[in-house]
This record gives structure tokens, C-alpha cells and sequence, in this order.
């Protein structure tokens, strides 16, 4: 490494000035930053902030308009991983950056030895890697091939690659996103060995619990600017969220609901996922689905979408049984899906905001007459949805790739609110969105509600579910427990049914 | 029945097939190098089809026979750095790209042939690549004449295989080539240039390809025809899907093909074939090359990245 000798605390990266402009947008807006020796630095923003633009200018995947990058006093050249990565930064993407059918100690040797050399010398490299596993409390097998692996031992196998290359600074883009609250603890337990020996650590998230229980020292970025800059004794996870958004938070207050008719109701339904279910869906009225990821809620979901069929028991909608459920029929039923993964079920990338705003709608006045598209009714009603519901995109040709994670879904919520649906399915409506965007679908939603839709909300995130539902199931493989009302279930209780307690007597 | 026995046991059947395999082995190895690195390269019929012409042209010039090889690849190199620049740094499409370097490169061989011989009506002989015996080897009975007396093309392109499944399985080159035809980012998060990588593969590759191509003209024919390559690049592109992309399945491919190639020649010289029209034992290896493709690919891993362009920094 590049061992120049430097006093104990000098910074070990300064970042200087950084400025670095996406045609209009400036993502990172004249940034400056130090970063001292066995820090772990978060740093904190919405999404879209510059976190990730920021990072990747330090490890030199763009080049930045102005500005300059020390690390251990030398400046860096710009747009050059192989520099940052020779200067000690090793960096984990967010979007992990390995070959899936090659095994873990390839995937740990690529690029660090010279192209030209002959052999490969796996086997002492094998054991370099079992003891920086050993060392950082890093488990993986370096043989396994990377397909077969968990997200969580993914990301393991990228903190290595880092670490095998003699990375002095550690960026992690975002790396709890993917994890399980053990695995989780269990990186933040890697973090902290790392650190003890010397190691500086930045820590990209927007989770502000876990910014608390890890860092030495908050960053706060918005809209590509840095905007604050805090020991995080000296502060609270309520000053981070205001610092982060730029407002002051304030969390949704369902006021009392009015519980109208039943608009959906199931009967003693079985389908390939679920076990004699009984639900209704009244309007004016928020149904929260509580449960451990994988136990029916999909199943649940694809029923009410029209994706699957009752095989035993009925379904009602406004007191008629149906038959022949489709998709289509669904949609005709006034039955709004806000999808599980709006990446890859509630969106195309490709297609542009206008295409995406009228994917159900296509058929429908005026976005098309007479069987014909009509394109330009079509954009109104794309730009009425991006005014209405603050869709930051610069038109609506833009294609749909190109926006963040919470301005994809504020258009999924636009296009469904829109239509006035009688049923909302929420399914996790709010997954991976930052506070700002969280708070405003969760008022949506209430707002829906108030206006008489009847909502199911699906989430695994226990404080979600009891702030917005009127009542509350638990699912736990296929069976639906009775409908608990507001207040008179504490998390604890609910863990219980969420673990398969309780559901005895209908086994 | 006799007959086909008599074929199965002739040595002379045996040397045939590793003969009409070698071309196909370069080129599929060729291929292979591209598809690894995640660039389908449809220019290695027209890059095949110049290579014969340029290794033969070289040759009738007055340059010796592995001058010719050297000339071949060359050409196979230039049309693959086209190739190359359209589909890596401009992200073009590869099958677009792919189809019109192989018209330009077929069309060129043409046109030069045209130029360079303007008054023939047959083209000129050229003396090729004779066989050579290796020492020891080739006096065992059957095996010896079989295998061991082939021309000297034949044994390089099994050595070809060799080498490209040493340098993809146990040298950093091969390592990186792997890994950027699978995610592309995992080599620049690594800081390896994607660039370079895959230009490298497609021109090293074409250039194989066209050695492919000059070992119809050098070795096999020792003289040039229109439509001589006559379709043997596009079953290359299908052996390296045989071969689940691995170097040495791609090559039983081709030894598979080259057989059931043999076999049909011989066995419209029997009595049987008298019978039957000749177009249906010409058939036989596409029609069983088919089979084989259906059976085989099933369980293909193909690399994730191949036909996606890498745009540096784009979402």
C-alpha cells in the first residue's frame, strides 16, 4: 500500500469540493469532506440525495466535474477504480458486482493479479481468504459458486474482495437493504472488528436505527448538497430525519375510520398458497396483513390481482360471487394493485413515465379513442399524475428506469388512485422508499381510505401495520387468524400468531 | 449392415473425421472466446470465408504456408476489430453488426478474388499442407494411420483447444474474460477495463475464425471456391451452444458433427445409398446436429451478459 508515513490523525481521505452535474440535475454539489483513521462515518440522505453519485466518484466510476480526491495525502485520477482500489478504497455496490457461475475465491481473485501471469495460485490465496474470514467473522466457503449463495454471504464475498485487496477505507452503498435484521447485526459485528484494526468505514443508508447503533459521525446530504454534519452522540434519530428531509417530520395520524359495506369478501378460500380463507374487505376501512415474508402473502396478493383462482371457496365482490377471474376482470372490479416489486411487476423500465402511467388504462378514453392510441391524451393524463402526486422526473418521455425508487412508486399510486378504485392492494407499499416518500404513501392511503376504499395493506414491518390498520390479520402458512381491532393487539401478540400460535383450532 | 461396419473399422474413416473436424474446431473455438467475453460474433462466416481466401492468396503470392495461416488471421483480426469497435465501446446491436461483417467480409474475399484473378475461369492450385506422421506414434497399427498422420492445421487446432482451456480455466486472463461475460460490472468494480476485455476476445477470436476458414483452402482443398465455407461458421455458433460454452465439449461437438459428415460421404458409396438420393445423406449430420442441439441444451449455461452492450455508468 501506499504507506506514506502519516500522523495518527491526519485524515485519510479528503474529499474537496466535489461537484459533479448529470445534464440539468446537479447530483453532488461542491462536497467536501475528511475522514479520520478507525471512523465509521454515515453518511445519511433521501434517495436521490447524491449518496450513491458521491461514492462513485471517490471509487472512480465517474469522473467528477470539479473537485479532487485524496486518499493518504495523494490525489486520486479521476475515473480510475483500478487507482482508488491500488490506494487502498474498496468499495460494496449496492447492486453486488459478481459473476454468479464462477465460485467465491474467483470471484475475490479477479483483477488482482496481472493479466498476463500464467497460473492463477489458488491455493494460496484460498488460505489468505479463510483468514480474513476468520479474522472479520466472515463466513462463506470459497468454493461454493456465487449462484448458490444468499444475499446475505453475496455481500460477505464482496466486504472479502475489499478486504483481500488491502482496502484502508471501506464504502458500503446501502448494504443493509438486502439483509436480515441477524444479518445485519452480524455485518454491523464485521464493521466494528474492521475498525478496531484501523480501518475507516463509510456507511451509505437512510435507515436512521441503524446510522445510530453503527456510526461515529453523520453526514447529511439533500438534494446533492451537504447539509449537516454531526457526532451522532450528539444526536437524535428525530434531527436526522429533519436535517435528511429538510422539514419537519410528521408521521401519519389515521383518524378514527368509518367502516362502510363489505366490498370484497372471501369465503373459506383455498388456492395453491392459502388455507380456507375468510376476509372482508369493508370500505372506509384499513386491513393490515401481518406476517413473516413467504406465507401466503403473495398467494393473497395474486388472488386479489387476478393472477389465481379460488379452488375451493368463493369470492365476492359487492355481494356478487365471481367467476372467471382475470387480471382484466379485476381491473373492471375497481380493484387497485400496488404491487411487491414495482421493478419488476409494477412497472416496465424501459417505457416511458406516460406508457407506464396508462399500462391498465390503454384501452380507456382518452388515452385512446376509437381503437386508437391517443398519445396526447395520454401525456395530460401523465403530467396530471406527475403534478398531482409530485413525481420529480424531468417529463413524462422520460423513461421510467431512469427514477428513483420513490418516484416510481408515487406513479404506480398515482396511476392507481386515480381511477378511484373501490380495493387497494398495498402490497408493501413502502418497501425501500426514504422517510419522505414512506410518509407520503402512507397519507395516501389514508386519504384513500377516507374517501371509502376498502384497503389491504400488506407489510412485514409490524410498526407500519399497526399505525395504519383499522384491523389487523396475521398470516402464517396459507391460514389468516380472526380480525383483530385497532389497539387490542400489542407486537408482542402478534408475534406470537405471526410465529403459528393460535391457529390450533383451525388446523 | 457389412457396409457400415466396414466403414466403422476403416482407419482411413477415422483420420477423415478429425480432418473435417479441424476447421470447425477453430472456429468454434474462436466463437467460444467471443460468447465468453459476452459478444455473439454472427461475422464468423463471412470472417471464415476471407481467411480461406486470404490464407490461399498469400500462398499463390509466394508466401510460404504458415505465411498463409499468418495472413488468414491477420485478415480474420482486422474484420474483428470492426466488429469489435461497432459492438464494444458503440454498443451496437451484435446481431446487426454480426450479419453485415459477415456479408462486407464474404463480399470482400469476392471482390478481391475478382481483382486478383480477373482472366481464370477454375482457380489456381496451390500446394498445401501435406501429412505428417508423428514419430512413434503413427506406426501403431489403425490408431497411427488414424489419428497420427494428419497435416500439421489438424494438430494445431487440437492444441488450440488446449490453450483456450487453459487460459479460461487456470490464468487470470481467462478469469477476468469469464467474469465479463457474466457482469460486466463485477470487472470494472474490480478495475479491470470491460473495454478492453471484450475487444480483445472478439479480435483474438475472429482472428481464430479465419484460421478456421484458411484450413479449407491450405490444408483440406488447396484452392479457392465461392460458397466453399458453405455454412460451417453458422454451425459453429451452434457447437458452442453444444458445448455449454466449455472448450472441450464445443470440440466433441465438432468431432460429433465432422463424424456423422464422414460417415454420410461413405455411406452414399454403398449399396444401399444407390437407393436413396444423395440430398437425404447430405441431411444427416444438420439432422442429427439438431437432436443433438435439443438434447444438449437443456442444460446450457449461457454467459449472462452475452449480447448485453456495457454502458459505463448508466443505471
Amino acid at each position: 500500500m501506499t504507506a506514506t508515513p502519516l500522523a495518527q490523525d491526519d485524515p485519510v481521505l479528503r474529499l474537496c469540493n466535489i461537484t459533479k452535474r448529470f445534464g440539468a440535475l446537479t447530483a453532488n454539489d461542491g462536497i467536501s469532506f475528511d475522514l479520520a483513521r478507525g471512523e465509521v462515518m454515515a453518511l445519511l440522505g433521501e434517495n436521490g440525495a447524491g449518496k450513491t453519485t458521491l461514492m462513485n466518484i471517490l471509487f472512480g466510476h465517474y469522473s467528477a466535474d470539479d473537485g479532487s480526491v485524496e486518499v493518504f495525502g495523494q490525489t486520486l485520477p479521476p475515473g480510475q477504480p483500478g487507482a482508488a482500489l491500488r490506494a487502498g478504497v474498496g468499495m460494496v455496490h449496492q447492486h453486488f458486482t459478481l459473476a454468479d457461475n464462477m465460485t467465491v475465491l474467483d470471484n475475490i481473485l479477479l483483477g488482482t493479479e496481472s493479466l498476463w501471469k500464467f497460473g492463477l495460485g489458488r491455493g494460496a490465496a484460498r488460505a489468505r481468504v479463510a483468514a480474513l474470514s476468520r479474522d472479520f467473522g466472515l463466513e462463506v466457503d470459497p468454493d461454493a459458486v456465487i449462484a448458490a449463495l444468499s444475499v446475505g454471504e453475496r455481500q460477505r464475498v464482496e466486504i472479502l474482495k475489499a478486504l483481500y485487496r488491502d482496502a484502508r477505507i471501506l464504502i458500503l452503498d446501502e448494504p443493509t437493504a438486502v439483509l436480515t435484521p441477524q444479518e445485519t447485526d452480524a455485518l454491523f459485528d464485521t464493521l466494528r472488528r474492521a475498525v478496531a484494526l484501523g480501518l475507516s468505514v463509510i456507511f451509505i443508508s437512510h435507515k436512521l436505527h441503524e446510522v445510530m447503533a453503527i456510526s461515529t459521525r453523520v453526514l447529511v446530504l439533500r438534494h446533492g448538497r451537504l447539509v449537516g454534519a454531526v457526532a451522532t452522540q450528539d444526536t437524535d434519530r428525530h434531527k436526522l430525519a429533519e436535517m435528511m428531509v429538510g422539514a419537519e417530520i410528521i408521521p401519519p395520524a389515521p383518524s378514527k375510520a368509518t367502516p362502510g359495506v363489505p366490498l370484497l369478501m372471501l369465503n373459506r378460500v383455498t388456492t395453491a398458497g392459502l388455507r380456507d380463507v375468510s376476509l372482508t374487505l369493508r370500505a372506509g376501512q384499513i386491513t393490515g396483513l401481518a406476517g413473516v415474508s413467504g406465507n401466503g402473502q403473495g398467494a393473497l396478493a395474486d388472488l386479489l390481482s387476478g393472477l389465481a383462482v379460488p379452488r375451493a371457496g368463493t369470492l365476492e365482490i359487492a355481494g356478487d360471487t365471481v367467476t372467471d377471474w382475470t387480471p382484466r376482470r379485476a381491473i373492471a372490479a375497481g380493484i387497485g394493485r400496488i404491487p411487491e416489486d414495482r421493478h419488476k411487476t409494477g412497472t416496465i423500465a424501459d417505457f416511458t413515465l406516460t406508457e407506464n402511467a396508462i399500462l391498465e388504462t390503454y384501452a380507456d378514453i382518452p388515452n385512446s379513442r376509437y381503437g386508437w392510441m391517443d398519445w396526447r391524451g395520454a401525456e395530460q393524463r401523465a403530467e396530471a399524475i406527475i403534478a398531482q402526486y409530485d413525481i420529480r422526473c424531468p417529463g413524462p418521455g422520460t423513461r421510467i428506469r431512469l427514477l428513483s425508487g420513490g418516484n416510481m412508486q408515487k406513479l404506480i399510486l398515482g396511476r392507481v388512485l386515480e381511477e378511484s378504485p373501490r380495493v387497494i392492494l398495498a402490497n408493501q407499499p413502502v418497501r425501500g422508499l426514504d422517510i419522505g416518500a414512506v410518509t407520503y404513501v402512507q397519507n395516501q392511503l389514508l386519504n384513500a381510505r377516507d374517501s371509502g376504499a376498502a384497503v389491504l395493506l400488506i407489510s412485514e414491518d409490524l410498526d407500519e401495520i399497526l399505525t395504519l390498520s383499522d384491523v389487523i390479520h396475521v398470516i402464517s402458512e396459507g391460514r389468516l387468524s380472526p380480525a383483530f381491532p385497532r389497539g387490542t393487539m400489542k407486537p408482542a401478540d402478534l408475534g406470537q400468531w405471526m410465529a403459528g400460535q393460535g391457529f390450533e383450532y383451525a388446523a | 449392415m457389412n457396409e457400415i461396419v466396414d466403414i466403422l473399422i476403416s482407419a482411413s474413416f477415422w483420420a477423415a473425421i478429425l480432418r473435417i473436424a479441424s476447421p470447425l474446431i477453430f472456429a468454434t473455438m474462436g466463437e467460444l472466446i467471443c460468447e465468453r467475453a459476452g459478444v455473439l460474433n454472427l461475422g464468423i462466416e463471412g470472417i471464415m470465408v476471407m481467411g480461406a481466401f486470404a490464407g490461399w492468396i498469400a500462398v499463390y503470392a509466394g508466401l510460404p504456408l504458415w505465411g498463409g495461416v499468418a495472413v488468414a488471421m491477420l485478415s480474420g483480426m482486422a474484420f474483428g476489430l470492426i466488429h469489435a469497435v461497432l459492438t464494444v465501446p458503440f454498443g451496437l446491436s451484435q446481431h446487426v453488426v454480426g450479419i453485415g461483417i459477415t456479408l462486407i467480409a464474404t463480399s470482400s474475399a469476392y471482390y478481391a478474388y475478382r481483382l486478383s484473378l480477373p482472366e481464370v475461369t477454375s482457380p489456381p492450385r496451390i500446394e498445401p499442407f501435406q501429412p505428417v506422421d508423428i514419430p512413434g506414434l503413427s506406426d501403431i497399427p489403425f490408431i497411427g494411420t488414424a489419428l497420427f498422420s494428419q497435416t500439421p492445421l489438424t494438430y494445431f487446432a487440437f492444441f488450440t483447444v488446449l490453450v483456450v482451456a487453459f487460459v479460461l480455466y487456470r490464468t487470470p486472463l481467462g478469469l477476468a474474460l469469464r467474469a465479463v461475460g457474466e457482469n460486466p460490472s463485477a470487472v470494472e468494480a474490480q478495475g479491470l477495463s470491460v473495454t478492453a476485455l471484450r475487444m480483445g476476445a472478439v479480435i483474438v477470436g475472429s482472428g481464430l475464425m479465419a484460421v478456421g476458414g484458411a484450413f479449407l483452402t491450405l490444408s483440406a482443398f488447396s484452392s479457392f471456391f465461392f460458397e466453399m465455407v458453405n455454412g460451417r461458421g453458422w454451425i459453429c455458433i451452434a457447437l458452442v451452444v453444444f458445448g455449454a460454452w466449455s472448450p472441450s465439449k464445443a470440440m466433441m461437438g465438432a468431432l460429433l458433427f465432422a463424424g456423422f459428415d464422414a460417415l454420410q460421404v461413405r455411406l452414399q458409396q454403398t449399396s444401399f445409398g444407390a437407393m436413396v438420393p444423395y440430398q437425404v445423406f447430405l441431411m444427416i449430420p444438420y439432422i442429427l446436429s439438431i437432436l443433438a442441439l435439443v438434447l444438449m441444451s437443456r442444460r446450457a449455461n449461457v454467459p449472462a451478459a452475452l449480447m448485453v452492450p456495457y454502458n459505463r455508468g448508466e443505471r
